[in-house]
């Protein structure tokens, strides 16, 4: 499989139909992750990460779910492999870690069983080596005197603790592609910071690539290379880290970044808001999505819809007047330096 | 314009000279916890000997992780929970010592505003009527004059008034948190808890409704103890903030005082951990090890020794007191001493 990225997710379209109608909860999403790149997806409640998520693992139920579009995974579109092949890949290939670990663990068996289990079932090992791997990785996660914890149950340990058991197990096979859907939403921030430590340090190790789902800016700056800013189900700006912050270019990154309270930021002054909110997914904007919250909306962006374009730095904007908004503040923070 | 912001600056500065409007001294919260048989097993400490005062238009941010015992904190000032020790002086009354009826009196004075919009609204009620019920259990007003009042804290707070007929799941989070806070200042308090108001809430709606906060304060002349777990949140609103770890407060300053001198280790750790959304200001993390004890069973000494890098001796044994630094900025650390 050498010369493929190892995941390129093009135009992906994921649509749930029930009695009341289909919606399309992902709709033309594309990006691209390399081995050893964190990519972060961010936005807002419902704009479509985790089901993004979920298709890459082909985790839901396909009878009501219906896929475009490529996911090419090391050069192989998982949307065409057959459900038994998918179970080589889930898990083995590609890994998943969850907001809620508690959830995701089975409260009646220790953790090292857990561990252990999804070892003996990817990779052929013994019952007694696969507990001493399952050691092992927890050790690897820093949770100290791994050897004692195995024989714990999930409830009888922390939140944190219980992210780095799902990071032991998650990472056990070692994937290529680990996908971390918010794992660190539901924790304190000293023990966020130790998991974002910890995840950034297996990363290296492993030279895998990673998703980094968060709704959280400051997280993608601290862990992330790359970062795609989602809209409504789209992808609307994709770009490196670094560009993002310094000069993001669609109107909604723009407020985004703006809006939110920062321990470095000037205190007097009222935060920026975004007006209205995001719109039901059964009643999208029929031009560009963000039109009806959008400072720079014109009639064009009412009714003609923005695709995707890529400028030469390789930045990726979803917005038909980002070049024109960009001069004109550029013109503007002139104006306001010099008064 | 300019005159107004200049005003209030001034009235700002004031505001710590001035007399508090509540005063909490040696808070003191203990959870009995019981056998199945209804044996006494032990207490959750969840908070010890708190001290910090409210003032009128100020705002005192409650910050530290999960439980830590900053909602304990919020529900004890407001005798949600009985407290088990300590005083709560309002006005020159200590609210603790009033018995049932007369606390009555004073509980329209103190609201509270919670974290989820979604199951602190009562979803059968239409949201002019929520509004109104504080009204309705204080016997504020006629029926006319409760329904008047309802309409102009709707559009006060952002919602149009022709909505008074919906119901709460018609509204989107934020909307709902706003009808909170409306349903808040419904009976006219003088101080309104928010326990972690905006915590739920998406990046672009958070900012709405922290202008909104920070608005009617000035309007309504309010006091606000705002608890969350988010420091820059808490740094943006608060004009003085307290650090609680295991159920201590470990530190109180005023807000710009403790993000450029933090003192106490915790707070440090605590600061350099908050992931900054610009990529100029990568800092050295202090990461602390292991993870929070529990109050059930807190560690002798300073509660922080078990993860504190700087641990002496003398931690272990010795609690520290909260000792006056500089101009209000206080910390219980040996270190310090
Ligand atoms: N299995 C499903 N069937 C039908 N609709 C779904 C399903 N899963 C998700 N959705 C809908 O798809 C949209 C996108 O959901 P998704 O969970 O991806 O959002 P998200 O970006 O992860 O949000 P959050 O930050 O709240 O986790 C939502 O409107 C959601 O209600
Ligand atoms: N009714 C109760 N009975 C027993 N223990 C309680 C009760 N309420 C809170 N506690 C315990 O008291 C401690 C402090 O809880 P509290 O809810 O005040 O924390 P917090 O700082 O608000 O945390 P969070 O950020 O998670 O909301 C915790 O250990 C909690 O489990
Ligand atoms: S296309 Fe138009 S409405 Fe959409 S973000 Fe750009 S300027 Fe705003
Ligand atoms: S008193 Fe000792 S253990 Fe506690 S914070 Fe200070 S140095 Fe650390
Ligand atoms: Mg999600
Ligand atoms: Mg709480």
């Amino acid at each position: 499989m050498e010369g493929y990225p190892l995941l390129e997710v093009k135009e992906l379209r994921t649509r749930f139909s029930s009695e009341k109608g289909t919606i399309t909860a992902v709709d033309g999403v594309t990006f691209k992750v390399d081995y050893g790149e964190t990519l972060g997806v961010v936005g807002e409640s419902g704009c479509g990460k985790s089901v993004t998520a979920e298709s890459i693992m082909r985790l839901l139920n396909e009878k009501s779910t219906r896929y475009d579009g490529e996911i090419n995974f090391k050069g192989v579109n998982l949307l065409s492999l057959p459900e038994k092949k998918m179970l080589d890949i889930r898990g083995n290939e590609i890994s998943m870690i969850f907001q809620d670990a508690m959830t995701s663990l089975n409260p009646v068996f220790t953790i090292g069983d857990q561990i252990a289990e999804s070892i003996i079932v990817h990779q052929n090992l013994g019952k007694k080596e696969a507990m001493e791997k399952a050691v092992e990785m927890l050790r690897l996660t820093g949770i100290p005197s791994p050897e004692k914890r195995v024989h714990e149950y999930p409830h009888e340990i922390s939140g944190g603790m219980r992210q780095r058991v799902m990071i032991a197990m998650a990472l056990s096979c070692q994937p290529s592609l680990l996908i971390a859907d918010e794992p660190t939403t539901a924790l304190d921030v000293t023990i966020q910071a130790q998991i974002l430590e910890v995840i950034n340090d297996l990363k290296e190790e492993l030279n895998m690539g990673v998703i980094m789902i968060t709704h959280d800016l400051g997280v993608v700056a601290e862990v992330c290379t790359r970062v795609a800013v989602m809209y409504l189900g789209q992808v609307i700006e994709e770009s490196d880290v670094d560009a993002l912050f310094a000069s993001p270019r669609h109107p909604y990154t723009r407020g985004l970044l703006k809006s939110i309270p920062t321990i470095t930021g000037d205190r007097s002054q009222k935060l920026h808001t975004i007006q209205g909110v995001v719109p039901a997914l059964d009643n999208v904007p029929k031009g560009c999505r963000f039109a009806p919250r959008c400072p720079y909306a014109t009639d064009k962006c009412m009714t003609e819809f923005p695709l995707l374009e890529t400028l030469e730095n390789g930045q990726k904007i979803r917005c038909w007047h980002h070049q024109e908004i960009m001069e004109r503040e550029a013109a503007s923070d002139v104006i306001t330096a010099a008064t | 314009m300019l005159l107004q912001q200049q005003l209030d600056g001034k009235i700002t500065e004031q505001k710590d000279t001035g007399t508090p409007l509540l005063q909490v001294r040696n808070l003191k919260k203990y959870f009995p916890i019981t056998s199945p048989f209804g044996r006494l097993k032990g207490h959750v400490k969840a908070v010890e000997s708190v001290n910090f005062d409210l003032y009128e238009k100020g705002t005192l941010g409650l910050v530290g992780e999960s439980g830590c015992g900053k909602s304990t904190t919020g529900r004890s000032i407001l005798r949600l929970i009985e407290p088990t020790e300590g005083s709560v002086n309002y006005r020159g009354k200590d609210l603790l010592q009033l018995n049932q009826r007369e606390f009555k009196g004073f509980r329209k004075e103190m609201q509270m505003v919670f974290q989820d919009p979604h199951s602190s609204l009562n979803p059968k009620k239409r949201i002019g009527e929520l509004i109104e019920e504080p009204m309705e259990i204080h016997k504020i007003g006629t029926k006319a004059d409760r329904m008047e009042r309802a309409m102009d804290l709707l559009k006060r707070t952002g919602i149009r008034e022709d909505q008074y007929f919906r119901f709460p799941h018609e509204f989107s989070g934020g909307q709902r948190q706003r009808i909170g806070i409306a349903r808040a200042l419904a009976v006219d308090p003088a101080i309104i808890v928010l326990d972690e108001p905006v915590s739920a809430l998406d990046v672009s709606i958070q900012s709405q409704v922290l202008n909104l906060l920070e608005e009617i304060q000035d309007e309504f002349k309010l006091a606000y103890l705002f608890i969350s777990h988010d420091l820059s949140v808490v740094r943006h609103i608060a004009d003085e903030i307290g650090v609680m770890y295991l159920g201590h407060m470990v530190e109180k300053a005023p807000t710009d005082d403790l993000f450029a001198n933090p003192l106490h280790p915790y707070t440090k750790a605590l600061l350099s951990a908050i992931p900054i959304p610009d990529r100029k200001q990568r800092r050295e993390r202090i990461i602390i090890k292991g993870d929070v004890p529990s109050p059930i069973d807190p560690p002798s000494g300073c509660v922080f020794h078990t993860r504190c890098p700087f641990a002496m001796e003398q931690c272990k044994s010795i609690k520290p007191e909260m000792l006056q630094q500089s101009d209000g900025h206080q910390v219980a650390c040996h270190l310090y001493n």
